[in-house]
């Protein structure tokens, strides 16, 4: 290339005629390949709109019959097709809750650990080690939730809740029988399993990004390990953590075939967290095949609308969080 | 001094600290606790039924004995399809932002979509698709079933292909430029080169992400109880298969549903390590 450059000032005609097709060429096809890549990148564009404006699309006969009723009506009835969306936004919430309550406390102390805490050899694998909870399927967590959790809840957890909290008001409702091993408690708490790598990756790696100055200078006035953490690290990765947060939630919310296997699909809203209830997605995993009529299967698009608003205004917290702590820390 | 080592506060503060690492670890533990105890259920009921037959025999009616050969040949063109259609988009779009419009608006805005893409609830996915294409054809279908996945794996190479890209020393591109190498040339030749092994992880990352879908499928490729390549009909699938079977009452069903469940697994672990060792690698040149 070079050598053609440098005897460039002293070629023929037909030579320059030849390179200057040459030059044309490759000047097309990198405009070609410069319109192929902004292309994609409009396709990437598309798919998002094209999901709001088909669920959109496919939710207007059910908004249209039950108008905004539909978010707060309980009852769910193919045979009358009467559809509300009330016990299964109950459920979304009150699994997502349970589950958020356990990893991010869980999520945030292995992270921790990880960082400040364990031997540096250890740190590679054990920080793999979870992540590789992130990568099991969720129709795994599935399964084993149906055979061998549920059934481990229903024997030793439940009944044990159930008569520990008898006597007591607000948690007798709240832990009330009968023991059905399936339903929003064990939903719950294996979106919590599913989840705690997110938390975790996430702070980790926050944690990680705090700059050992600052560390050192609180160890150098005498804190103990916990006290960094807490009034150094904690405060100064606040937004990356929520960022954290909101992501595993993110995915809690929209999990799909974990819960439909645990969460018993009942379209209830019961004040006992061991009863059978359901969530959107699972709602939408379990019917939409056998949904026969226009409304029925409307109404579980809107569903999914529904839950498409709410986890996109979730992420959306989440990345612009995100973004926050990376311009401070960049 | 005022405050000695055995004063009061200072050994409640001690004693803090103790508490809060031993939680610590206790934390880790219970998470490591839960992935033991998956793995090690998994293992031990999916090799129970392992067998020739499994690969052999078709999936088979209630109460009776069979395989699950019509669903891991589903699966595998499922997944190659997906990965066909889904990863050229994606390597494009990445291209794009880190090469052509690293601070256009549009690269902000397309970042921002492609975040919430990954993360967005895969059965969304599906419903989207179902309408336009299942609703439209009349009919569930393969087809269907690859352009869900695709979706899928769109926004995971995005993310890759435009993270490793940025590992490119931009003076590699100067130097390409300098001796006269259109954009296009210098992206091809010589950023894809240097990035090849980060791009190969991005794509298997995503093959792990979609080997283990089953929500975007329920309701696209739908299921098909007999040996079908047909990419017009519905298709089987080693997750579909397996939901099905796991929630059924016959115990041969279940039983092939956890040996489905262990293939699946093993597929997806070996893939996501097998894509970590080859940005170790790179990272450790």
């Amino acid at each position: 290339m070079s050598e053609v450059t440098l005897n460039g000032a002293g070629v023929s005609g037909a030579e320059a005629t030849s390179r200057a097709g040459v030059l044309r060429r490759l000047r097309t096809t990198d405009i070609v390949f410069h319109g192929l890549t902004r292309g994609a990148a409009i396709v990437v564009l598309l798919l998002l709109s094209g999901v709001i404006i088909s669920l959109i699309h496919g939710s207007i006969p059910a908004l249209g019959a039950f108008g905004l009723g539909f978010l707060v009506t309980e009852v769910w009835n193919p045979v009358t097709e009467q559809f509300g969306a009330l016990a299964p936004i109950y459920g979304t919430l009150v699994t997502s809750f349970i589950a958020m309550a356990i990893a991010l406390p869980v999520g945030i102390m292995v992270a921790f650990f990880l960082t400040e805490l364990c031997p540096q050899v250890l740190r590679r694998p054990i920080g793999i080690a979870i992540e590789l909870l992130a990568g099991i399927p969720s129709i795994i967590y599935g399964i084993w939730g149906l055979f061998v959790f549920a059934p481990f809840l229903q024997r030793y957890v439940q009944p044990a809740l159930i008569d520990t909290f008898a006597d007591v008001p607000v948690l007798n409702a709240l832990f009330a029988g009968p023991p059905y091993g399936i339903g929003m408690l064990t939903a719950g708490l294996i979106l919590a399993i599913m989840v705690l790598p997110f938390i975790t990756s996430i702070s980790r790696d926050v944690f990680d990004a705090v700059p050992p100055v600052l560390k050192e200078a609180a160890y150098g006035v005498g804190c103990t390990t916990w006290e960094v953490f807490g009034s150094v690290i904690l405060p100064f990765t606040r937004v990356g953590v929520i960022g954290g947060f909101m992501l595993a939630l993110g995915r809690a919310l929209g999990e799909t075939m974990a819960v439909t296997f645990v969460i018993g699909n009942a379209h209830k809203v019961s004040s006992s967290i061991f009863a059978p209830g359901t969530t959107i997605s699972a709602s939408i995993a379990n019917e939409f095949t056998e949904a026969v009529g226009e409304l029925y299967t409307s109404s579980l698009v809107a569903l999914g609308l529904i839950l498409f608003v709410i986890t996109f205004i979730v992420l959306a917290i989440a990345r612009y969080m995100l973004l926050r702590l990376e311009q401070r820390v960049g | 001094m005022a405050i000695t080592s055995n004063h009061p506060l200072y050994n409640a503060r001690r004693r803090r600290n103790a508490i809060a690492k031993g939680l610590a670890l206790l934390a880790t533990l219970f998470g490591l606790g839960w992935l033991v105890l998956i793995l090690g259920v998994l293992l031990w009921e999916g090799f129970g039924g392992l067998s020739l037959q499994v690969f052999t025999e078709m999936t088979p009616p209630p109460g009776s004995d069979g395989g699950l050969l019509n669903a891991i040949a589903g699966s595998i063109v499922l997944t190659v399809l997906a990965v066909v259609i889904g990863t050229p988009i994606g390597i494009l779009a990445g291209t794009y932002l880190a090469e052509y419009g690293r601070h256009s608006k549009l690269s902000s805005v397309v970042r921002f979509i492609n975040d919430i893409l990954l993360s967005a609830p895969s059965i969304v996915v599906g419903l989207f698709i179902y309408e336009i294409m299942v609703a439209q054809m009349g009919h569930f279908s393969g087809w269907a079933g690859a352009v869900a996945l695709a979706v899928i794996v769109i926004p995971v190479v995005v993310r890759t292909t435009e993270d490793m890209l940025r590992l490119v020393p931009d003076t590699m591109r100067e130097a390409a430029a300098s001796i006269g190498l259109p954009r296009a040339h210098m992206v091809v030749r010589i950023a894809y080169r240097a990035a090849r092994a980060g791009m190969v992880t991005g794509v298997l990352l995503a093959v792990a992400r979609i080997s283990g879908e089953t929500a975007p499928l329920l309701f696209t490729a739908l299921n098909n109880q007999f040996w079908s390549l047909n990419l017009n009909a519905p298709m089987p699938s080693l997750p579909v298969v397996i939901f099905q079977f796991a929630l059924s009452p016959y115990e041969e069903w279940q039983k092939l549903a956890w040996t489905g469940a262990l293939l699946i697994t093993v597929t997806v672990l070996a893939l996501s390590i097998i894509a970590r060792s080859l940005t170790a690698a790179r990272k450790s040149q």
